[in-house]
This record gives structure tokens, C-alpha cells and sequence, in this order.
């Protein structure tokens, strides 16, 4: 129970401390008080817009953010960044922080770039050193360590590069169909309400696909984010904490049981049932009281530690006050605890006759019997609700996980139940003595199996899960390793540069295996509506977001292997000119826009209206290295329509791989590539790093298992030693002991083990084959070798708990624990 | 040669930083067949001697020699396999193995020597102290009484030839108590057994051949019934 409360309250304590670093930091999230931001170049209306917002603001700035490759030029490296060009003295709120420190500075009087230093690393490049930005060549003006509203995490993904943005016109870089975000930052004097103005201007700058981002309303969308991550976390501590309330339960039980001659010897001298339950009920809270400080002293300490595993993917520095609503939260969580989940045992005081005292054997009463046991297990079940309900959005989600914790003990205490039956059915009458033994104690009175099942199952499933899911992750990238697959996708062709890159490319060599025109284009209408008639129309079954998204799309007269249709007719070219085109959509696109066969869809594409119906519904593979598109025009369309062309080839190896790059950005410095195996190691680097954090979460309900299992083996650690001392005393060898023993707690293991691989295999089919959509493929090693490890480790504490019967003499052994 | 000898016995246990002596020079030696009570009031280490003549424990002094086997120069297991071969074992707490039924207890000291075909054998034991009808009871299932004709019957499953009762009626009422006291003595006459009782009740004492009084961890007396009659 300790280390599900400590689990909690660093948890709790964590979500604290982000909620107050966000609020203090939030400034610096956006580094300014208005970042008004678009995909597209603004039109006359969207510039007065800006224009008029520079007269009102202290301090201005303007950034044009996109993907573009870069070249050292010393090493010949490249590798693709997200650049932001930058005009003006962002950040106003929060620094560059750079190495040298002045770096900053030299960058804002136009002396050079600053690079990420993730690059610097991976590059080995120093300050002072050259590096190519489409055809222009700049000097590292110095390493960026952070900039405003980036973490660690996003840098791994795409490192920033930032360069003046006077510079972007002369470099190439920016040329038709370039995937350019555009943001101007504003400074307002202190006093002035931005988010009146943003309110006030809502309509008109939706009008002009213009978006506002406040320092309120970034604080709120990543305090939203991060409260996602601690109420998950929280949910996987909780676990932790359920397997410890096992524990309490079954201890209680125990005590409760040994107890039952004293408390018949209280009620002899005339105390009350009332009495006799308040007793214990009073005990158990004081011991619940101190297991839940002790918890929460343990979480504070835990809480030091989680910067180092979260700060990596944190934009905001993480501080680590001592949060004392979190240990509030642990102690009254910790009382509740020790008091529902020994209630169940306590109440059992209440029947105890002082005719007990008189009775040589104590007959077990028949708990089933008592009404109030149900309404103990009803308690237990709205207090799991009820902490599910805080962690959760929605009744849904509160029920799915109730229902989930419900099932999964159900599940448990109902295998442990027919494994039971099924060995008394079919017990192997012909085993050897040591065998049948230690097999028939699973079954026999006051044995563990339902509590270890329980408890070693639920972890186990645990272990197993987090394993499955990180390989099924992984699986989806590594297979983008096979030789048959495409590995390099150069994209933001010009179709001016098309032939001479399909040129260079085939003269190096490699296959072109895919060449494809992308035309970007938004949607005006759907069925008549347009944006602004749906957010005048509450009731409108099509939302706003329809028509803000870019869309990248692309025109073709036939499906690739990676599509399927599922209704409707796929068009390959329009007959007419003057014919409406039937284009094709994804299905979930078409779910999200609420789109079916037959609806008119009327897209804009770049000023240029084009009418459409919608034609068929394809399913597409979206885990095939290749170009998917979630919209396909036929032939004869949008064919002349300013368009760019990603190309999709395969490079043999490393060399090859980087000496083609160079080529390519010496040559077309405005096109951009990915690299797979690189993105493969940056993954694996972030799977690795959330592995970690999710790991360490479940560790704590690991270790609750763990120390359930040797609790539980320990309480019956005397009835065990007056077995064996008994067993000894008829003549069994320390052999045969020790063997009853190791088998006993083998099949445990085994079955518990077992049981909770079996829970973690559904549980896995079922995510690969609705979340993932991958075939399932468990490595059965692994699962081989977690079976045997826990198995092993179960016998292992029964036999470390058993030890002192095999050496002593029987007669020491029953002196010292009578 | 008696079945059980007992020389210059000894045995103490550590008590606040001294040796506490339990036992000293006990010496004695056991006709094979016969009966024997060991008496004296409570501490005088009645108990502790028979731990020490069953080979349940080690002695500080002196020697146990059981069925011409010295306990001295044999180890833990040898001394089990002893105790499996030779003797039985009846207490005052009956001491069944709660997790087995009355059968499976019975049949314990015959499944430990890998006997088979034990059950027919185990059941005509249960028969005979009355108890053919409870044999898939668990002992909280049984009274006192009838966990102690449990008892009885263990004991004599391995056909042991020598048989330690303690205390065995001590924690039965009078006519349970006899009821099993008779029993133990009928087994005992058909088997041939040698049997070794500790008792602090003399009526049950004076039921066997010879009586080995204790006291303070000494023998004080060491009799035949006869002369204790005056006869």
C-alpha cells in the first residue's frame, strides 16, 4: 500500500508543480502575447488584419516556419530541420538560450544562424563552422539550447534552425507549394486585454484563415495536455495501489483470523460486538494512517527524481516543490483504503461468539451470509469509480476502466477458482508423493492460490503488456527496415525540378518507386455549408474544423496496393471538361467530415473554386512507407492546378544514403528529405525515453505484486513451518520438504504467471487489431522467458521462506516459533 | 539389548546468557515389546526427553541409541528416515496436518517411505479406531476425540516399532480420553509395539509396565509397575 500511495503523491505532486510551472511560465511558452499564425501566404484582407494589430502592440515580430534540409559544409552532412526564419526581437517573453550566451544577440544583428544542438552533436559541428540553407551559406553563429515553447522532445524530432528571415527571399527556399507557416508575434503594453482582442476579432480572423493563440490559451491547451499525462499516470499508480489494497485485504484476513480467540475472550468479560469491531477498525486505520505517511514521505522523495525522467519531454522547466495537497490526497486516499478493503474482514468481528473461547477448533463463519459484506463490496466499488471519475474525462471512460479493473479481477479470481476445480477433477493420482503434494496444496485449506493468482497474475499482465505494446511500436517501424520497402521520400518537388531529380536519382542508381503530384487545396463547402454557415448553425452535423485543415491531394486513375475500395466507384478521368469530378475519400476522413457518397463537396483551391461529388470511400494502409492521401482526384482536374511532387526511392546503405542528400541539396536546396533510418533511431530514441517513464510506472505495481507475494507467502509462513516441522517429524527428508515446497510455489507461479500472460495476449490481440491495425505476433520467447523468470522468482521466495525448517532439528524449530 | 538406550543424557538451552539445564545424566534402557510411562510434574523435562529419544532434537550430552542406531552420528535426514522406519508418534495437540484429510493423514508416514498401494491399508487403519466414515474429513471437521483416533491410526501406519505418546488424553475430556487410552493399548497389545508414554496422570501411567519418574531433569525413580504396587 505504501508504494501505491508513493506512486500517488508523486504523481499527484507532479500535476501540481506543472499546473504552477505552466502558469508562471506560460509567457514563455509563446514568448509573446499574441501569436497570430497561418499556413498560407496572407491575402490583402488577412495583411490589414496584421497591419492594424502592429499599431496597437509594443513590439512586434514575424517568422516563416517550415521543413528544409540543411548542409554542414565541413562534413558534407544533411539533414532535414524545421527552419524558422525570424524578423524582429522574438521572444519578447523568455530568452534564446545559446553557447556562447552572446550568441543571441549576434544572431539578432544578422551575424549568422543558431542550430539546434541535437545537430551540433550529431554533426560534431562548432561555432563558427558553415552551413548550407538552400543556396545560401551562413556561419553557426552559435548552439540554441532552448527556445521559447520548445522541450527536448520536439527537438529530437525536427531540431530548429533559426535564421534571419531577410535572408529567405535570396535562398530559394521558399518557392510554389512550400509548406510555410507564417506567425507574427505581438507585443502588448502591460495592462492591455489580448484576449478581448482575439475575442473581438474571432470572426474575422477565422474569415481569413488567420489563427490566435494567447498566453491563456496556451497555458490552458498544455495544462490540458499535461493534464491528460498525470491522470494516465495516476491511473497506472492507482493499479499499483489495488494490488497493495490485495494485500491490506488479505493480511487483515489473517490478523482477523488469529485474533479470534482474544476477541472471544474480550466478549467473555462482557465487551460488546460493537465494541470488539471498533477495536480493530480503529487499529487497522491508525496502521493505514502510517502506511499512508509513510507513502506519501516516499512519493515527495520520488517526486524529486521525475524531472529527470520528464524533462525531456516538458517545454516548461519542471520545479519540485513539496506539493501538500498531493500528500493530503495520499493520506486521505491511504485511510479510505485501509479502512474499505479491511472492512470486509472486520465485520467478521461482529459474529465472533465468546462461545470461541470455550471451542477447542474455531468453525469459519460463512461471510457470504452477512448482508453487510455485500455492501462492503458495493463501497469498494464506488470508491474505484469515484477516483476513476476524477482521473477521467467522462462517465464512459470512468465505466470502461471500472468495468476493465472489475473484469480483470473477476477474471482472476474466476481462473484461480477453475484451476482449482480442475486439479481436485483431475488430480494426478499417479505422481510421485513430493509431486502430489505440493500440487494439492493449491487446493487445500488456507491455501494462497486465489491472492497469489491475483496479485502475481495482475502484474504479470502488466509486464507483458508493456512488452507487447513497445514491440507491436517498434514492429510498425522495423518494418519499414525490409530491403523490399522504399526507405527515402524527397518531397516539395517543383515541377520544373521533377525530371532533373528523377534524372539524378536513377543515374544514382536507385528506383523511383514512387512519383507523385500534390496539390494543396482547402474545403469551401460541403452540401452548400460553408464555414461560417455551420458556426452560425449550432445544430450543424459538420464542425468548423472541416474547412480549416490544408489539404494535401492528390490526382491519379487508379488505387495503389496500399488502397481498397469500399464503396462506391472509383472515377480515373473525368470525360468532359465541364463534368463534375467524383473524387474518392479516405473513410475516416469521410466520418470526420461527415461526408458520404453522393455529397457535393466544393473545394478552393489555391482562389480557384472546383465543384466535386463524392465518389467513392477507400480504406487505406496508412503503415506502408509510401504517399497516402485522404483525397484522389481523377485525371483531367486539377492536372495544371501549382503543384509540388514528393518522389519515393530506396537507398542501398548510410553512405549511399547521405552522399545522394548532399547532391540534392547542393542541387535543389528547396527540396526536402526524409530519411528513414534516421527517422527509425529518432523513435526508437523517444520510445525508448516514454518506454522508460511508462516502465517506471509500472514498476511500482511490479513491486506492490512482489511484495504482496512475500507478504502472503510470509502470513502463512507459520502454518507452513508447523506443516513441514510435522512432515519432518514423521520422517521426510529435507529433499522431500524442500521439494513440496518448490513445487508448491512453482505451480503458483506457474498458474499465476500464466494466467496474467493469457490476460495480456487478449488484451494485445485486441489493441493490434482494433488500435494498431497489425497482425498480432507475440514473441514467444520473451513470453517463454517471463514466464519462467516469474514462476522462478514465486518459488524462490517460498523456498527463502521455508529454509529454516531444512536444517534445524524439528523440536528447535517448534520451540522457536511456539 | 533393549530397543531404546539412554545414556548419561543430557540437554540445555541458552536462557538469558546462561545455559539452562533441562536434562542431566538421565540414563535408562527399553526392553523391546514393553511399556513405559515417563512421569513428573510440569518442567521436569518430560517432553524434552522424548523429543531427544524420537531423535527430534539434538542432546548437549550423552547418547540415544534407537533400534541399535545412535542418533549422535546421524544427520537430519538419517535421523528422519530413522523416525519413518522405527517409530511412531502421538501428541497431546494430535498434531494432523490441517491442510489433509483424515485418509491423506494416515497415509503420510507410508507415502513418505514411497510405499504404494497404501490406501486400503491406510482406510482398515481408520476402521479400526472407528473413523472409516470420516476419512475425507479435514481435521477442523473432527472433535478432539476423533482427531486424536486419527492420530492413533498414523501412528501405527508404518507398523513402528517402537511408539512415543504425549500427553495423549491430556486434552480430551475423561470419557473421550478413555475411550482412546483403551484403543492405544489394544493397537499397541496387537501390534507388539514398544510403547514409550509421558504423562503427567498417574492412573494412565500405572496402565504400562514400568514407570521412569522425572524430576528437576533428573530420574528419580525408575520402577516396574509391580514394586510401585508393592508387590
Amino acid at each position: 500500500m505504501i508504494l501505491g500511495i508513493a506512486a500517488l503523491v508523486a504523481i499527484f505532486a507532479l500535476g501540481d508543480n506543472l499546473n504552477r510551472d505552466i502558469d508562471s511560465q506560460a509567457a514563455t511558452l509563446i514568448g509573446a502575447d499574441l501569436d497570430l499564425s497561418s499556413n498560407r501566404e496572407s491575402t490583402p484582407a488577412a495583411k490589414f488584419i496584421i497591419d492594424s494589430l502592429k499599431k496597437e502592440a509594443s513590439a512586434v515580430s514575424e517568422e516563416q516556419r517550415f521543413a528544409s534540409m540543411i548542409l554542414f559544409t565541413k562534413t558534407g552532412g544533411t539533414r532535414l530541420v524545421q527552419l524558422r526564419a525570424l524578423r524582429g526581437a522574438y521572444p519578447f517573453y523568455g530568452v534564446m538560450e545559446t553557447s556562447p550566451a552572446s550568441a543571441a544577440a549576434d544572431f539578432y544583428t544578422g551575424k549568422g544562424v543558431l542550430v539546434d544542438q541535437t545537430l551540433m552533436l550529431q554533426f560534431k559541428a562548432s561555432v563558427g563552422d558553415t552551413v548550407q540553407l538552400g543556396t545560401l551559406k551562413f556561419a553557426i553563429a552559435g548552439i540554441l539550447n532552448q527556445a521559447p515553447g520548445q522541450s527536448g522532445f520536439a527537438s529530437t524530432i525536427a531540431p530548429a534552425v533559426f535564421m534571419p528571415l531577410d535572408a529567405i527571399a535570396k535562398s530559394g527556399l521558399s518557392q510554389k507549394g512550400s509548406r510555410i507557416n507564417y506567425h507574427y508575434y505581438y507585443k502588448f503594453n502591460s495592462g492591455f486585454n489580448t484576449d478581448e482582442l482575439v475575442k473581438r476579432l474571432e470572426t474575422r480572423l477565422d474569415k481569413r484563415d488567420l489563427d490566435a493563440e494567447t498566453i491563456s490559451s496556451k497555458k490552458e491547451s498544455t495544462g490540458k495536455s499535461f493534464a491528460d499525462v498525470t491522470k494516465f499516470l495516476s491511473l497506472v499508480g492507482f493499479i499499483a495501489l489495488l494490488l497493495g489494497c490485495i494485500g491490506v485485504a488479505s493480511a487483515v484476513h489473517i490478523y482477523v483470523k488469529e485474533k479470534v480467540k482474544s476477541i472471544a475472550i474480550l466478549r467473555c468479560l462482557g465487551l460488546s460486538s460493537k465494541q470488539a469491531f471498533l477495536i480493530y477498525l480503529i487499529q487497522i486505520v491508525c496502521i493505514g494512517f502510517l502506511g499512508a505517511v509513510a507513502g506519501a514521505v516516499l512519493g515527495t522523495l520520488i517526486q524529486q527524481l521525475l524531472p529527470v525522467l520528464f524533462q525531456d519531454l516538458l517545454p516548461i522547466k519542471m520545479s519540485t516543490l513539496i506539493s501538500w495537497r498531493a500528500i493530503g490526497q495520499g493520506l486521505i486516499l491511504g485511510i479510505c483504503i485501509a479502512f474499505l478493503f479491511s472492512l470486509s474482514s472486520l465485520i467478521s468481528i461482529r459474529k465472533v461468539s465468546p462461545l470461541n473461547t470455550l471451542r477447542a477448533v474455531t468453525p469459519e463463519g460463512s461471510q457470504a451470509k452477512d448482508p453487510l459484506t455485500w455492501f462492503v463490496y458495493l463501497l469498494i466499488l464506488a470508491f474505484i469509480t469515484c477516483f476513476a471519475r476524477l482521473q477521467l474525462s467522462n462517465w464512459l471512460q470512468t465505466f470502461v476502466f471500472s468495468a476493465a479493473i472489475v473484469i480483470s479481477f473477476a477474471f482472476l479470481y474466476g481462473i484461480s477458482a477453475l484451476v482449482i476445480k480442475l486439479i481436485r477433477i483431475y488430480f494426478p493420482y499417479s505422481w510421485k508423493y513430493t509431486w502430489r503434494q505440493g500440487l494439492s496444496n493449491l487446493y487445500r485449506p488456507n491455501n494462497q492460490t486465489t491472492i497469489l493468482v491475483l496479485s502475481v497474475g495482475l502484474g504479470t499482465a502488466f509486464i507483458c503488456t508493456l512488452f507487447f505494446v513497445q514491440s507491436m511500436l517498434t514492429s510498425r517501424i522495423t518494418r519499414s527496415t525490409d530491403p523490399t520497402q522504399p526507405n527515402m521520400i524527397l518531397f516539395d518537388i517543383q515541377s520544373t525540378q521533377k525530371d532533373a531529380i528523377t534524372k539524378l536519382t536513377k543515374s544514382n542508381g536507385f528506383p523511383i518507386l514512387q512519383d507523385v503530384p500534390i496539390v494543396t487545396m482547402r474545403l469551401q463547402e460541403i452540401n452548400g455549408f460553408s464555414a461560417a454557415d455551420v458556426r452560425k448553425d449550432s445544430s450543424s452535423k459538420y464542425s468548423p474544423r472541416a474547412f480549416n485543415a490544408e489539404l494535401r491531394v492528390t490526382f491519379r486513375d487508379s488505387l495503389t496496393a496500399a488502397e481498397q475500395l469500399i464503396s462506391g466507384k472509383f472515377q480515373t478521368r473525368i470525360n468532359q471538361a465541364r463534368d463534375t469530378a467524383r473524387i474518392s475519400l479516405e473513410e475516416s476522413y469521410a466520418r470526420q467530415i461527415h461526408a458520404g457518397l453522393g455529397d457535393k463537396l466544393l473545394f478552393n483551391v489555391q482562389g480557384m473554386l472546383i465543384p466535386t461529388i463524392v465518389g467513392s470511400i477507400r480504406k487505406v494502409d496508412w503503415n506502408r512507407v509510401q504517399t497516402n492521401f485522404r483525397l484522389v482526384f481523377p485525371l483531367g482536374v486539377i492536372d495544371d492546378a501549382p503543384q509540388f511532387h514528393v518522389l519515393v526511392t530506396r537507398v542501398p546503405d548510410a553512405n549511399a544514403s547521405a552522399a545522394f542528400q548532399q547532391k540534392i541539396v547542393s542541387g535543389f536546396p528547396n527540396v526536402s528529405i526524409i530519411d528513414l533510418a534516421l527517422i527509425l533511431s529518432v523513435v526508437d530514441g523517444i520510445l525508448d525515453k516514454i518506454g522508460f517513464v511508462i516502465r517506471f510506472m509500472a514498476g511500482f505495481s511490479i513491486i506492490t505484486g512482489l511484495i504482496v507475494l512475500i507478504s502472503s507467502v510470509m502470513i502463512s509462513k507459520y502454518q507452513r513451518i508447523q506443516e513441514s516441522v510435522l512432515l519432518r517429524t514423521l520422517g521426510a527428508s529435507r529433499g522431500q520438504v524442500f521439494a513440496i515446497t518448490a513445487l508448491e510455489y512453482f505451480f503458483l507461479g506457474a498458474i499465476a504467471s500464466l494466467t496474467g500472460i493469457v490476460i495480456a495476449l487478449a488484451g494485445n490481440w485486441a489493441l493490434a487489431r482494433f488500435s494498431f491495425e497489425i497482425p498480432f505476433q507475440p514473441n514467444w520467447l520473451a513470453v517463454a522467458l517471463i514466464f519462467l523468470s516469474i514462476s522462478g522468482l514465486t518459488m524462490l521466495i517460498g523456498i527463502l521462506n521455508s529454509r529454516t525448517v531444512l536444517s534445524k532439528p524439528p523440536l528447535e524449530i517448534l520451540r522457536k516459533n511456539s | 539389548m533393549g530397543i531404546l538406550t539412554v545414556a548419561n543424557l543430557g540437554k540445555s538451552y541458552p536462557s538469558a546468557g546462561h545455559p539452562l539445564t533441562v536434562l542431566k545424566g538421565v540414563n535408562f534402557d527399553i526392553t523391546a515389546g514393553s511399556s513405559v510411562a515417563i512421569v513428573g510434574p510440569s518442567g521436569s523435562g518430560k517432553t524434552t526427553l522424548l523429543g531427544l529419544c524420537a531423535g527430534l532434537d539434538r542432546s548437549t550430552t550423552g547418547n540415544v541409541v534407537l533400534n541399535g542406531v545412535d542418533f549422535n552420528n546421524l544427520g537430519e535426514d538419517e535421523r528422519a528416515k530413522v523416525r519413518n522406519q522405527y517409530v511412531g508418534f502421538i501428541f497431546q495437540n494430535f498434531q494432523l496436518l490441517p491442510t489433509l484429510t483424515a485418509l491423506e493423514n494416515v497415509m503420510v508416514p507410508l507415502e513418505l517411505r514411497g510405499e504404494t498401494n497404501i490406501k486400503a491399508r491406510s482406510l482398515a487403519l481408520l476402521d479400526k479406531v472407528g473413523l472409516a466414515e470420516r476419512a475425507n474429513h479435514y481435521p477442523t471437521q473432527l472433535s478432539g476425540g476423533e482427531q486424536q483416533r486419527v492420530s492413533l491410526a498414523r501412528a501405527f501406519s508404518n507398523s513402528p516399532q517402537i511408539l512415543f505418546a504425549d500427553e495423549p488424553t491430556g486434552n480430551l475430556d475423561t470419557e473421550t480420553g478413555e475411550k482412546v487410552e483403551q484403543l492405544l493399548f489394544d493397537l499397541n497389545k496387537d501390534a507388539g509395539t514398544t510403547l514409550i508414554l509421558v504423562t503427567h496422570d498417574l492412573e494412565l501411567a500405572s496402565k504400562t509396565e514400568r514407570i521412569i519418574r522425572l524430576k528437576s531433569g533428573e530420574v528419580w525413580s525408575d520402577e516396574p509397575i509391580a514394586l510401585q504396587h508393592g508387590q
